[in-house]
């Protein structure tokens, strides 16, 4: 009986939170039939923003793996001053909205910032383009590579690495042959969380972005522009693009999950 | 030798130093607008561009933003580079000035207090207007539901707000204590307070909620047009909405298109210009197109917020800000 309640309560949740707005993206967003989808979804607009929505993660993506492999390295294998701190404020992005975050950017690298300030004369500018979007990218996803990949590393110690040091490795052998392996899918899946929430992310992005058509809007922005614009269908139809890229990485996720039981396991 | 040497350094340094001032003028401006307007932009752009290349010679491209004008306002202080603004509030513009980014004199600088369009709240009710309304007096009867967002969070709102009780004023012969009475009642016909023009504007098509919706005549007339099963009522009198529009002279003239700026300001007043805005269903000013719009746009007597309230500066204060007339009537 219990089974049976716990069961039923677990499915209509799913069906209640989950499957009954993405099916209603789908039914709005093909409304007025497949024609009418196509029209919106190669708007010139909607792609431009499809491709610096997609641009944007593919930066954000290897400096996210740069920036997660150091950063829980040196915390996992080295006791320093600070790096309680450093735990600590890897974390921050994940307590702090997104709008927050977008504001504080404006605020230090904005042209009247002491940062962007500094740089205005020299005809630098970070917010309201590309590079802006990318800052508040990183900011966003940076805690999400750490966070798999920390773990994993404190859990299989430092004994290997120890034994590879003894038998003559350098460093940089140590880290390919043998902290990496061990990393791997920690690292892949963190990957794919930074890129899925970058590509969602619409708070930040949409405080520095400054919305010109055509040239700074993501695909988020997009959508809330369209559908405010009373353009029901555009808005949904660009709204399964980005559902589209999301069940991608789903997609991944799934497929890792698959290679690497282990690791997919865990939340 | 040393001679060229010091002549290339001096060059150098003068790449360096010389400012952005004396470049050409660019071939591309950035507009940054009121959220809504996008279509109304992407419809005067191209008739602009041609115009200009027609007179110039030049090829121009402009470029678009739009977003919530107090949040577009941020982003030029912020270093957005705004060749030109058109807001659909003039105290967004008054902050750009305030600080230096507009000039102080900015309404002087067009016509008709650099509002190149208007339009006013009006109404909108179910076909065939089963409850009469006709004016503001009616939405106060016993069984008349209406729908407009919460003037606290939508400027759309205020309008409304400031329009009721101007016109409860006019009726009480300046009455405030009766004025007050008129837009307490009114606050307690509205069955759903959303937070913003879109929202109200879906509860009562979409959710089918009211009876009458309030919000800017422009917008109540694009969606008659377009969806069949509404129609529109101007009351006999409402309160002036302006557009207001500057070149952004902090941007303009670092980056050399102050003169194409003011240029395209200048399109907004002309016949053609006017024509495609009236196209939107915002009032214009141009003599021979309020003629041949006379059908659509009929007669209602206009009042400002100076004229009623002093300022927009006094209004926030007496009836938006905590503590002031709505919080007392909304408690």
């Amino acid at each position: 009986m219990l089974r049976r309640t716990l069961i039923a309560l677990a499915v209509l949740f799913a069906a209640v939170v989950i499957v009954l707005p993405v099916a209603a993206i789908l039914s709005r967003a093909f409304a007025e039939g497949v024609g009418a989808w196509w029209a919106a979804v190669s708007d010139p607009e909607t792609l431009q923003a499809v491709w610096l929505t997609v641009l944007t993660a593919l930066i954000v993506l290897p400096l996210n793996i740069l920036f997660g492999l150091c950063a829980a390295w040196a915390i996992a294998r080295f006791r320093f001053p600070g790096r309680r701190a450093l735990l600590i404020l890897i974390e921050i992005p994940f307590a702090v909205s997104p709008i927050v975050a977008g504001l504080c950017f404006l605020l230090v690298y904005g042209a009247y910032g002491p940062v962007g300030g500094a740089l205005q004369p020299y005809g630098l500018q970070l917010m309201f383009n590309l590079t802006g979007i990318v800052m508040v990218s990183l900011f966003v996803t940076c805690p999400f590579v750490v966070r798999e990949v920390l773990p994993v590393l404190q859990v299989t110690g430092e004994d290997e690495e120890k034994a590879a040091l003894t038998l003559g490795a350098n460093g940089w052998q140590i880290f390919r042959h043998v902290t990496l392996p061990n990393v791997t899918w920690a690292l892949v899946y963190g990957a794919i969380l930074a890129t899925a929430r970058a590509i969602g992310e619409f708070g930040a992005v949409s405080v520095v972005s400054g919305a010109i058509r055509g040239q700074t809007m993501t695909l988020p922005l997009q959508i809330e522009l369209l559908y405010n614009d009373y353009n029901t269908t555009g808005a949904f139809a660009a709204a399964t693009l980005l559902t589209a890229l999301a069940l991608l990485t789903l997609v991944l996720r799934g497929a890792i999950t698959a290679i690497h039981p282990a690791h997919g396991a865990r939340p | 030798m040393i001679r060229s040497t010091l002549t290339a350094a001096a060059l150098g340094l003068g790449a360096l130093t010389t400012p952005a001032a004396a470049q050409d003028a660019p071939d591309e401006i950035l507009n940054v607008s009121y959220d809504i307007a996008r279509e109304l932009y992407a419809a005067i752009n191209p008739a602009f561009i041609a115009q200009y290349e027609g007179e110039t010679g030049q090829e121009l491209t402009v470029d678009q933003s739009h977003a919530g004008s107090s949040k577009q306002a941020r982003a030029i202080l912020q270093g957005l580079q705004a060749d030109l603004v058109t807001f659909n509030q003039v105290l967004d513009i008054q902050i750009l000035a305030d600080q230096g980014f507009v000039a102080e004199d900015w309404q002087e600088q067009f016509p008709n207090n650099a509002s190149p369009y208007y339009s006013l709240p009006a109404f909108m009710v179910r076909e065939g207007n089963p409850k009469d309304i006709q004016d503001w007096g009616d939405l106060v009867e016993e069984d008349v539901s209406v729908i407009f967002p919460n003037p606290k969070t939508s400027g759309n709102a205020r309008y409304t707000y400031l329009a009721a009780w101007a016109y409860a004023l006019e009726e009480n012969d300046g009455d405030e204590e009766a004025a007050r009475a008129f837009v307490d009642e009114l606050l307690d016909h509205v069955e759903v307070f959303d937070t913003g023009g879109r929202g109200a504007t879906t509860t009562f098509t979409e959710r089918g909620i009211g009876d009458v919706l309030i919000t800017f005549e422009a917008e109540v007339l694009n969606i008659v047009e377009e969806t069949p099963g509404y129609e529109a009522v101007v009351p006999s009198q409402s309160l002036l909405a302006e557009f207001p529009v500057a070149v952004v002279e902090r941007v303009a003239d670092q980056r050399g298109s102050t003169e194409i700026a003011r240029s395209y300001l200048d399109y907004l007043y002309s016949t053609e210009g006017q024509e495609i805005i009236a196209g939107f269903n915002n009032r214009v000013h141009d003599e021979a197109v309020v003629e041949a719009n006379a059908d659509r746009f009929p007669e209602v007597d206009l009042v400002t917020v100076e004229e009623v309230f002093g300022s927009w500066e006094e209004a926030n204060e007496t009836h938006f800000a905590s503590g002031g007339e709505l919080d007392r009537m909304l408690r």
